[in-house]
């Protein structure tokens, strides 16, 4: 959903999460992510130790817990759906204050919303303690490919710009009195889409000319190399390493 | 709206996520051929256009607003390839960032939102403009790709779903559910695409991907005579292509009509077992039984053949695009 995305992503700090190379920092919450969808949901302390977990590495980035609330909103549409699940789910049925609830619902209610839950903390706690542009250094160092870095490097340093153009037609839209009621007004929008595409287009076709002028041949150069050495890297695995210790211990 | 984590079993999200590395990889592949040595900024600069469209809310009705997803808007802009690569970029900045949509759920986001999407929206697209070249036709065809692009995505996830969800609900009443929703989704999205196309065409038409060859040649008329300066810009006839994605639409078609009537009949039954009062002795739901597989006892990783079939389908299917497309590449060059 585009409604819930605001601009305070990332966290200055100098901590041990911070300093870590942003490919340990990729891979430690990807590997996170999958060992916490590969839990049985039966099992709801092991959900319990992940929060535990992740609060630990949050303490440790000092991230406060309002920045991490704060920031959750995101999740919304999707709690919602998992609320109605049990409510129109298939198989056998509880009553639970008058209302019929599919008891396989209410497992699978559970399941999306503390998996769902987890994912989402992890990818903040990510996003507070990595520079965006170090994130993208970090994922090019895990051999993704060059062209999906450069899109990516391009379109976050341009986001805000393009923003602004749109907040700028909005001021412009508004101040002559446009007022979005009902779907008759749409054109009016779509064609404020149609000169926000043309705009950025347009810019993208400026830039690619400067870049050229200066030399570009299709790859950036790096100025900054990051290496990460076996530290690091265990350090980094100890997120993941503790949850899958967490799930087959317990 | 983006798929987080837990909604799907680990094996759909990881067969999902293999589709989605084997599309974006043609993607990036054959996006060097409509943007040469531009790509990189300019689709930076379209994903950057895509994000920001995606916040922007049309009122619906009543209070309610929906927000364009743009995928086959892209499609019709900048072209299908590219189209892929900004939408996959647009989901893995908003996993990665913003922490919207699952990490590992980010197959599934960019097969459907963005492959998917993407394929139907121009597939469905070239079909009408092939028939009529003009503009009045371009502005229709946009109109229609978009409202069918959506829905089409919304079956496929209901496929998906049917094969791995996690929810006990019924496939079919999913797929209905989420079909009908968005029809309506897809007619907004449909009406919004048509306009901006038609704007955009108005002002600089030689940015519409899918209008090119439709300028007409610039012509010098001089005292001794007209004299024709450039011809336009004739698109290569691609005999296979629109064959690949009609295939490709009509199996995504098939596969949701088809779960629709499957699901359709246990779930009558068991209404009936239900009504008669012998639900407890009746066997598993045709797709329950897919859901529950996550039941099983490694690890929360389903064993259920039946999955593991329609993941292999999928992969097949992804696959078999992807080496048809790369031969063919082949061939041309």
């Amino acid at each position: 959903m585009g409604a819930g995305h605001h601009h305070q992503l990332f966290r200055a700090g100098d901590t041990v999460v911070h300093r870590l190379p942003p490919q340990c920092k990729l891979v430690a919450v990807v590997a996170f992510a999958v060992v916490v969808v590969a839990t049985p949901r039966e099992r709801f302390w092991v959900f319990g130790g992940y929060l535990l977990l992740l609060a630990a590495v949050a303490a440790v980035a000092r991230v406060p817990a309002r920045f991490v609330l704060r920031r959750m909103v995101v999740e919304l549409p999707f709690v919602l759906f998992a609320f109605a699940i049990p409510v129109i789910g298939l198989g056998e049925r509880v009553t639970f204050w008058g209302i019929s609830l599919s008891v396989d619902g209410l497992w699978a209610s559970w399941n999306i919303l503390a998996k769902a839950t987890l994912g989402v903390i992890a990818s903040i706690l990510l996003a507070a303690t990595t520079e965006p542009r170090a994130m993208l250094l970090g994922a090019q160092r895990l051999r993704m490919p060059q062209l999906l870095v450069q899109i990516a490097t391009f379109m976050l340093r341009y986001l805000d710009v393009v923003l602004d153009a749109m907040r700028r037609m909005k001021v412009a839209r508004e101040s002559r009195g446009f007022q979005a009621r009902n779907l008759r007004q749409a054109p009016v929008l779509a064609k404020s889409a149609g000169a926000l595409f043309i705009r950025s287009y347009e810019r993208g076709e400026r830039v690619h000319l400067a870049m050229l002028s200066r030399g570009y041949t299709g790859t950036m150069p790096i100025y900054r190399e990051i290496s990460a050495d076996v530290g690091q890297w265990l350090t980094a695995a100890a997120l993941p390493v503790a949850a899958a210790a967490v799930l087959f211990l317990s | 709206m983006h798929v987080p984590d837990g909604f799907f079993t680990a094996t759909v999200s990881i067969g999902a996520a293999v589709v989605a590395a084997a599309g974006v990889g043609v993607a990036l592949r054959r996006a060097k051929q409509e943007l040469d040595d531009r790509t990189a900024p300019m689709a930076g600069l379209v994903a950057a256009f895509i994000f920001a469209v995606q916040m922007l809310n049309f009122p619906v009705a009543a209070g309610t607003s929906g927000h364009l997803l743009g995928g086959a808007l892209a499609a019709i802009l900048v072209g299908p390839y590219t189209a892929v690569l900004c939408v996959a970029v647009v989901l893995l900045v908003q996993g990665f960032f913003f922490a919207d949509g699952g990490l590992t759920a980010l197959g599934v986001n960019i097969t459907l939102m963005g492959i998917v999407t993407a394929a139907v929206a121009w597939g469905v697209f070239r079909l009408i403009t092939r028939v009529a070249r003009n503009r009045a036709a371009i502005v229709a065809g946009s109109f229609v790709a978009a409202l069918v692009s959506v829905p089409v995505a919304a079956l496929a996830f209901a496929v998906l779903f049917a094969i791995g969800g996690t929810a006990p609900i019924d496939a079919g009443s999913v797929a209905a559910a989420m079909g009908g929703v968005h029809v309506l989704i897809g007619i907004g999205e449909g009406l919004i695409t048509a306009v901006t196309v038609s704007s955009v065409l108005a002002v600089r038409p030689d940015l519409v991907y899918g209008a090119r060859g439709l300028a007409k040649p610039l012509v010098l008329r001089t005292a001794t005579g007209e004299q024709v300066v450039t011809a336009p810009e004739e698109p290569q006839a691609k005999p296979i292509r629109p064959f690949l994605v009609g295939a490709g639409i009509v199996s995504l078609l098939l596969a949701g009509v088809v779960s629709f009537f499957a699901s359709g009949s246990p779930d009558g039954l068991e209404r009936v077992a239900e009504d008669k009062g012998f639900l407890g002795q009746a066997g598993d739901h045709l797709f329950g039984g897919f859901a529950l597989a996550d039941y099983g006892d490694v690890g929360g990783i389903p064993v259920g053949v039946a999955g593991v079939i329609g993941v292999l389908i999928t992969l097949a299917v992804g696959l078999g695009i992807g080496y048809a497309l790369r031969r063919r590449r082949k061939v041309t060059t």
